[in-house]
């Protein structure tokens, strides 16, 4: 046992399932928002940009790509901590995933953020 | 393969994997001939190339009736004990016998168990407990209450005879060496929910990186079991305590007394 | 004699075994499922955001980037992506029950012949269910994407 984690694994197995099960909802909302109108207008160009404007689904899109970033990169850390055993390896998952998910979700936030502007 | 064919000649090929890990190379399977009839075991088949064939196929067993768990193999690429497997059930014209994966060879079908055991004994393996109920003073001799609901909450899992199957079906066991595996997991849920155990730490060992939470319930454990210990069972019920949703027996049993000690005195 | 290859030290089954999930039941396969969707549905979700991040660099980019993707193999990878989100959804919600005990029986005295309790028929429906879900969300998917 090493104490210095900041989060047991219960702890993030915890955050796991919660954020599958919001990210369940908010995704049905996001494609739901697509299928009440017809595919290829979901797709125009002014069509989304309003969506942007719309602070309703800027949340809405926010807490996917929160949820589904958190979500997604634990399971990946979870797969690769079972693939080898090694204090370096596993560091360096931890950091890589970590990263990985900030990265993704301010690369997506900042979309969020100029396409709301525009 | 033909299946009435087989069984009217009463022979069987055994394709029997040979190794010595003191030498760098030469893995290959032997094959011999074997006559069975409907009651031959794979272990049967192998003592009977042991006699005739080739005495130095190295395997261990012991009991032969499927209480030592020392004959696990991979039987036509499947984890089974020899000696619980007969060679009519299998209905395949080559039986294959490996050494069970996810253990270290030693030689032939010996597999070495040190870190499988190792890691049933850092579970804890054993009773934990300071309250039981002094039955003679002088010879400090101690015994702990227990109900028949009590004890079927765990008796399933005290089968266990150590075999190895289910760590070497599980897909996790299969690249994770420090994941305990779902023996010493099923163990610790056996412990954890003994109502005479009081250890308050026993979750804490396995809430870890390679701990309880590397067990997707692929359940190939459970299947693979000779004993019918339903692994995955337990690892999903002890997962329930950690998560919160199943409420600690000990502490209601706790409760329980605690009232009817109080409705005992008010009588 | 035929010489095979030795295996390593620890003779760890390893990703060779982790490649057949057939030998083991539905539970086995819906574990190699819930991973194998998992990843993918990550690769896609990263090229989603690069994707629509393009709508950033105004119309023309966007539309251009349009092309690349509204193709015909571009909407049957969508239509993946629908059915692997599906079963991704349904399995998780189903191990989700079982991590937390539920669904899977309570222990008692095992009788010859062994049968596991937590391997029941309600897992095994939870699993087909989820197939199913997945099956028909892709079929309408492709009503969808290829109707008209």
């Amino acid at each position: 046992m090493e104490s210095h984690r900041i989060l047991k694994e219960s702890q993030i197995m915890k955050i796991h399932y919660v954020t599958g099960i919001a990210a369940i909802f908010v995704v049905a909302v996001h494609i739901l928002m697509r299928l009440i109108v017809p595919f290829e207008l979901s797709l125009e160009y002014d069509y989304i940009i309003s969506n942007y404007k719309n602070i309703f689904y800027v949340l809405i899109l926010e807490s996917i790509l929160v949820l589904v970033s958190v979500h997604g990169f634990n399971g990946i850390r979870i797969i690769l901590l079972e693939l080898r055993q090694s204090k370096a390896w596993e560091n360096m998952i931890t950091v890589v995933t970590i990263s990985a998910m900030i990265a993704l979700i301010a690369y997506g936030t900042r979309t969020i953020i100029l396409a709301n502007g525009l | 393969m033909n299946n009435t064919d087989s069984i009217n000649e009463d022979k069987i090929v055994l394709k029997v994997y040979r190794e010595n890990r003191g030498q760098k190379s030469g893995a290959h399977y032997d094959r011999f001939e074997v006559p069975y009839k409907k009651w031959t075991t794979v272990l049967d088949a192998l003592l009977y190339v042991k006699s005739y064939n080739d005495p130095s196929i190295a395997i261990r067993y012991s009991c032969r009736m499927a209480m030592c768990g020392s004959c696990g193999m991979k039987i036509n690429g499947i984890p089974r004990l020899a000696c619980y497997t007969k060679i009519s059930e299998l209905e395949t014209s080559t039986i294959e016998c490996e050494p069970l994966s996810n253990f270290p060879i030693i030689r032939d079908l010996v597999t070495d168990f040190s870190l499988f055991f190792n890691h049933h004994k850092d579970i804890q393996p054993y009773i934990q407990s300071n309250e039981g109920v002094e039955t003679d003073t002088e010879k400090k001799t101690f015994s702990f209450y227990q109900s028949p609901e009590d004890v079927d909450r765990y008796l399933q899992f005290s089968y266990c005879i150590k075999c190895g199957l289910c760590n070497s079906a599980c897909p996790t066991a299969g690249t994770d060496l420090r994941f305990p595996g779902p023996q010493a997991l099923a163990q610790l849920y056996r412990y954890y929910a003994d109502t005479r155990d009081e250890s308050k730490k026993r979750l804490d060992i396995v809430d870890d990186r390679h701990g309880i939470w590397r067990c997707h319930f692929a359940g190939s454990c459970s299947k693979v079991c000779p004993k019918g210990v339903d692994p995955a069972l337990g690892i999903q019920l002890l997962r329930s305590y950690m998560l919160g949703i199943s409420k600690d027996n000990k502490e209601l049993a706790k409760k329980i007394e605690i009232n009817t000690d109080k409705d005992n005195n008010s009588n | 004699m035929e010489e095979i290859e030795q295996p390593s030290r620890n003779n760890l089954e390893g990703l060779k075994g982790w490649l057949n999930p057939s030998r083991y039941g539905w539970e086995r396969i819906s574990y190699w499922f819930q991973r194998l969707t998992g990843v993918f549905l990550l690769l896609y979700f990263i090229g989603h955001v690069y994707e629509t991040s393009t709508i950033v660099n105004g119309q023309n980019a966007w539309e251009s980037f349009l092309e690349l993707t509204q193709t015909v193999w571009g909407h049957l990878f969508l239509i993946l992506v629908i059915g692997a989100c599906t079963f991704h959804s349904a399995n998780g919600i189903r191990l989700i029950f079982t991590h937390s005990g539920i669904g899977l029986g309570t222990p008692g005295r095992p009788d010859y012949p062994y049968s596991p309790s937590s391997l029941n028929y309600r897992q095994k429906s939870g699993i087909w269910i989820a197939l199913i879900l997945s099956a028909a969300a892709m079929y309408y998917g492709f009503n969808i994407l290829f109707g008209e």
